[in-house]
Parts: structure tokens; sequence; C-alpha cells
């Protein structure tokens, strides 16, 4: 019994590693139900009639890509499908070439052009001081777009002065972006506000769902799963189910196993 | 295992990942082209990075150092275009000195420029007090448009839900459960947390349930980190599989 609370944790991490491989491989279908926090997020952009503006933050970088990018491109798909203004925009530094990726990806598969249907602002430091002065005057928090092209002379940004025009602004966010956007931005401005999280900062964000600063949340790779689920249109994060569910089993009887052979050679030792 | 195996373990798994390249390459399954090299870096460093798990690499450390230095630079070229040169450079630099320059400078952007400078004067001994006064501006200004944001959206809008009435008519009964359980849980975790009364008799009781609570509480931020975890791992292998190997579609 003893070998076993001595097991090398790297024997560990070659069975998580090969159930990943192989449940990737295998192609079976896991249900993905979707869950209130991010249904709201959905309903509030099918509400949007068509021209409406919606901006997004990516907030977040290559570290935390592999959950927030797919959730990004989900969102995207639902927005330029039904014919939404989107406005771009990050406060991290990292995220300009994976914003610009996934925006003119998806634009592309819908025919949508730069500059009249969706505009990439790029990165400004300054956090809530940004916030302030998008509330203020869009045009002076960035008179020029990641492409050098001065915002005032954009048609997709018509009807736009601040942040209190915008009807929708999702934050997708891998640090504390999303308490910046509330507390700076849409207490001041007014705007609904949803968010999409890593996984880790997904429990910190129930308390402002609650009070409905949140309109909605996405939460991790299951949120993207289901926002994917949603839109019809799975990807990355509904194929990322399966290794996912089957990985949390394995620890889960990991932890059983563990608890297990740590009690009985406690037992032992005492008799 | 002795140091020189470590080394033939690390030359015969670069030789490995050299020979699947290779491989790749002449089936075709990656062809010749620009985007191809950067998959294989891409795979290349992922898996020097995984190779700690193994055990602390040369590797590992050249991938490491290579990811801080990559993002380094790229913070700045993306600093410089996005930032200094759009809101300084081009509206105050260009126009005093360049006589081709159509717009006037705009000269009020010396003063965030001044202070912004006053900032790095802490390395200078003789002039590091003038740093203060950048300080003085960044603490007064970001206090004073803090605190009262921050007292609305985190004490007071916070605080609403767990005021709301239990039985108000409208209610579900599920949304009523809802509500008393985060009234039960508020109490009792701040219950927990007051140290100036002995947790004996009711104390005692509702301080254990709010044991329970945080013990929920911590028990789903676990769960959740977990999750995040293997997420990465997912999309790495992902990237692996499908972009370097080929062998998902």
């Amino acid at each position: 019994m003893e070998r076993f609370l001595r097991i090398d944790r790297r024997f560990i991490f070659a069975i998580i590693t090969v159930a990943v491989i192989i449940s990737l491989i295998l192609q079976f279908e896991l249900p993905v139900p979707e869950s209130e926090p991010v249904r709201r997020i959905y309903e509030k952009v099918e509400s949007l009639p068509k021209g409406s503006h919606i901006m997004i933050a990516f907030d977040y970088d290559p570290s935390s890509k592999e959950e927030l990018q797919p959730m990004a491109i989900a969102f995207l798909h639902h927005c330029f499908s039904r014919d939404l203004k989107v406005i771009g925009m990050t406060h991290y530094t990292g995220a300009s070439g994976l914003a610009e990726q996934a925006m003119n990806l998806v634009a592309k598969e819908y025919q949508k052009k730069y500059g009249e249907d969706y505009v990439f602002l790029g990165y400004k430091p300054g956090g809530a001081s940004l916030i302030i002065n998008m509330g203020e005057n869009l045009y002076s928090a960035f008179p020029k777009d990641f492409y050098g092209n001065d915002t005032t002379t954009l048609p997709a940004l018509q009807g736009i002065d601040s942040l209190r025009n915008i009807d929708y602004l999702l934050d997708i966010a891998a640090g504390t972006t999303i308490e910046t956007w509330l507390v700076y931005g849409k207490e001041k401005y007014k705007f609904e506000l949803g968010a999409g999280c890593t996984a880790v900062m997904g429990p910190d964000m129930y308390p402002f769902l609650q009070s409905k600063q949140l309109n909605g949340l996405l939460g991790g790779l299951k949120g993207a799963a289901e926002y994917e689920a949603l839109i019809n249109k799975k990807s990355f994060a509904v194929s990322g189910m399966r290794p996912q569910s089957v990985v949390h089993m394995l620890i889960i009887l990991f932890v059983i196993f563990g608890n297990v052979v740590y009690f009985a050679s406690r037992r032992t030792r005492h008799a | 295992m002795r140091k020189d195996s470590n080394f033939f373990i690390l030359i015969g798994s670069i030789g490995l990942f050299v020979c699947i390249n290779i491989f790749l390459m002449a089936s075709g399954k990656l062809p010749f082209t620009s985007h191809s090299f950067g998959i294989i870096l891409g795979a290349g460093l992922t898996l020097a990075i995984y190779s700690f798990l193994y055990r602390d690499n040369p590797a590992f450390k050249i991938a490491e150092n290579l990811y801080v230095g990559v993002s380094l630079g790229y913070t700045i070229i993306i600093t410089w275009f996005n930032f200094l040169k759009p809101d300084l450079y081009d509206p105050l630099i260009v126009p005093v000195f360049s006589k081709a320059a159509t717009k006037e400078p705009q000269y009020a952007l010396l003063i965030p420029s001044l202070l912004g400078i006053f900032m790095l004067l802490r390395f200078s001994k003789s002039l590091s007090w003038l740093s203060r006064w950048t300080f003085a501006f960044v603490v007064g200004l970001g206090a004073g448009i803090s605190i009262p944001r921050v007292i609305s959206a985190f004490i007071l809008q916070q605080i609403k839900p767990s005021l709301q009435p239990v039985f108000s008519g409208s209610e579900t009964i599920l949304s009523s459960i809802d509500t008393l359980l985060i009234l039960l849980g508020v109490i009792s975790v701040l219950i927990y947390f007051i140290f100036s009364v002995e947790h004996k008799g009711a104390i005692g009781k509702l301080s254990k349930i709010g044991i329970w609570f945080l013990m929920i509480s911590f028990g789903a931020s676990f769960g959740y980190t977990v999750m995040a975890r293997v997420s990465l791992l997912i999309g790495r292998i992902q990237f692996l599989l499908k972009d370097w190997l080929g062998i998902l579609q």
C-alpha cells in the first residue's frame, strides 16, 4: 500500500496526456447543455436589431488563448451572422495579434468589410483611465485604429461618440479587467456588460451575475463550448469538452484512489 | 538517473523531433512554406515547455527565456505603433520638428509626457524627488475617481442581492430558496470570521455552517482551476495533433 502513496507524479501526467490524446482522436459525442449565464449573453445578442454596435474587449494574451480565443470566435460568429457592427479593442499588448486574427477570420466567412462592418481599435494602456476616456469621447481615446486609420472616418463607428452609445459590451478577460469595466465603465456610462473569462476566474464572477452587474458569463472552455453549441457552430471548444470530461473523471478516480490508499495504509500502520 | 543519461535523453528527444519533421515534410503533410516552419517551431517550443513535467532541462530553459524575450519585444513594438506614435509622436514631435507638418503641435501633451519622464527619474539619486509629483498626481487622481465608483460597484451593488425579500409574491420557490441560501451563507461566513466572540453554542453552529459554505466555494474554485489547466493542455494537444501531425481533421 505504501508504494501507492509514493507514486511518481510523472506517471499521472502521462496517464492524463494519453487520456486527452485518445479522447481527441476518438470522435464520440457528449451533450453540451447551455447554462443560464451563457444563454443570457446569447439572448441579448439575439434581441439586438441589425446594425447595433457591439464592443468586444479582447483582454487576454497567448497564455490564456486556448480558453478565450474559441470564446471570442464563437461570439464573433454570432455577431456577424446577425449583421451587428463589431468594435474590437484590448487592454493587453499580447492580444492585438489574436484579436486581429479572430476578427478577420470570422469576418471573411460572412463577407464583412473592415471599416464598414467591423473595426479593431487596437491596444492602449491605461486601464481605468482609458475606459473613462472612452466613456467621454471614443475618438480622443482612439484617434487611430489598429491599422493607423483615422477613427472619425470609419463608417462602422457612425453614431458612436462614447461608451454610452454602445448597445452591448463583452469583455473576454484573463485578468482583472472585468472589474475595471464594471467600476469605471458600466457603473458610470450605463451600458450593458457581459463577460467571458478563464475558468480560474469563473467563481469570482458569480457575485456580479447575482447582482445583475453582469448580464451573462462565459466561463472557461466550457462557456465557449456552450456558446458554440447555442449558435450551432461546433468547433474547438465543443471538441475540447470530450477530453475535459474524461480527464475530470480520471482526476475524480485518482482522488478517490488516493484517499482509499491513504486510509487503508493508516489502518495497516495502526494495526 | 545519472547526469550523462539525461543528456542522452535530451539529444534523443531532439533527434526524434527532427526525424518526425523530416518525415512530415518529405511525405507532404507539412508543405515547404514559412507557415509550416512556424508550426514546427510552435510544436518544438510546446514540447520544450512541457518537458519540464519530466524534469528541468536546457530545452525548457531556452523556450522559457525565448517566451519572455519575444513577449517583451512584441510589447515594445505594439506600444510604439498603437500608443506612443499616434498619441505623442505624431501630434507633438512631428509638427514641432517637421516643416511639412500640416497640423499645429499639441503642446498640452507636454504635461503628461513630463510626468511620465519624472517617473523614470526614480533611477537618478539627485532627481528621484521629481517622481513624487507624478506619484502624487496618480494616487490623488486614482483615489478621487476610484473611491465613489468602487463603493458603488463593489459594496452597494453587492449588498442588494442579500437584501432582497425572500417572499415577495412574484418569486418562485427555487429563487426564494436561492435568496435564503445567500442570506445564510453571507451571515454564517461573516460569523466564522468574527474572532472576538468565542465560537460556542449558536455562534459555534453558525460558524460551522460558514465553514461548509467556504469549503463548497473552495471546491468550486478548485474544480474551475482544474478545468482551466486541462483546457490549456487540450488546446496544445489539439495543435500538436491537428496542425503539426495532421492526425485530427
